[in-house]
């Protein structure tokens, strides 16, 4: 039998390796492809804690957690379009127009 | 056998997202992005969760990662135009950050005692469904919206004439 804890620290590793890769990485496809690793740790925190409460509210939330990241990689992507289209470049150190 | 299975997509899912953040190309991060994903849904179908095991493949590795990989072939850098990483400080900060976090969660995860539920099912199709359409029906409605102006959103921003 594996411990709910186990699944946790397997979501927190997840998680703290697309940190990683929004902090360090300078390709804003890269970030974008982190951010989802992120969320992707989320969801097995919430699948697993719901599975172990008998509860049907962490499938649900994982399945918001999926909606959300579609949209979100829906308007990053076509955010990235536009901003290529303008600057030529997918370096995020390049774009620095809203720095103060 | 659920530890054996455990240990073995566990290993996937973390080995593929490593790769993710380390590889230069993003191509080749996007396909390791899929074997993480595939890991995960595997872990879900240990957790009895086999809806959301569909749900995975389907939306995450069969739409999300599609879109991905159609944007790095339409804007397709060169390889010798790919930005250059980072100085060391700035991975050493992320690792550090991650480490900090890691630890955090580890102290919560020991603390964390749940009873185990006596019941199974309760990620089938049927029991998420019920609660999709009963108790959490107003939050699905609301992520309907939310679509739509992801989609109003996308299109607006990758016109030709903004």
């Amino acid at each position: 039998m594996i411990q709910p804890s186990a699944y946790l620290l397997l979501s927190a590793v997840l998680f703290g390796i697309g940190v990683v890769g929004v902090v360090a990485r300078k390709n804003v496809l890269i970030i974008l492809m982190s951010v989802e690793l992120m969320l992707n740790g989320v969801n097995v925190a919430f699948v697993s804690a719901g599975s172990y409460l008998g509860d049907a509210a962490g499938g649900i939330f994982a399945f918001m957690v999926m909606t959300v990241a579609a949209a979100e990689a829906a308007v990053g992507l076509a955010l990235l379009i536009a901003l290529y289209r303008v600057k030529e470049t997918v370096d995020i150190s390049e774009l620095k127009v809203l720095k103060w | 056998m659920e530890a054996v299975l455990f240990i073995l997509f566990g290993a996937i899912a973390v080995g593929g997202a490593i790769m993710v953040v380390t590889r230069k190309h993003p191509m080749a991060s996007a396909l390791y992005l899929i074997l993480t994903l595939f890991a995960v849904a595997a872990l879900f179908v240990l957790r009895q969760a086999h809806f959301l095991a569909a749900i995975q493949v389907i939306v995450y590795a069969g739409a999300i990662v599609v879109l991905f990989i159609f944007v790095i072939m339409l804007i397709n850098v060169p390889e010798d135009r790919l930005p250059v990483e980072r100085a060391t400080t700035m991975r050493v900060l992320g690792v550090v950050a991650a480490g900090l976090l890691l630890i955090e969660s580890a102290v919560l995860a020991r603390r964390f005692g749940m009873s185990r539920s006596s019941g199974g099912g309760e990620g089938t199709v049927e029991a998420v469904g019920r609660a999709l359409f009963t108790d959490y029906l107003l939050a699905f409605e609301i992520t309907s919206v939310l679509l739509l102006a992801a989609v109003i959103g996308a299109i607006t921003l990758a016109k030709k004439r903004i």
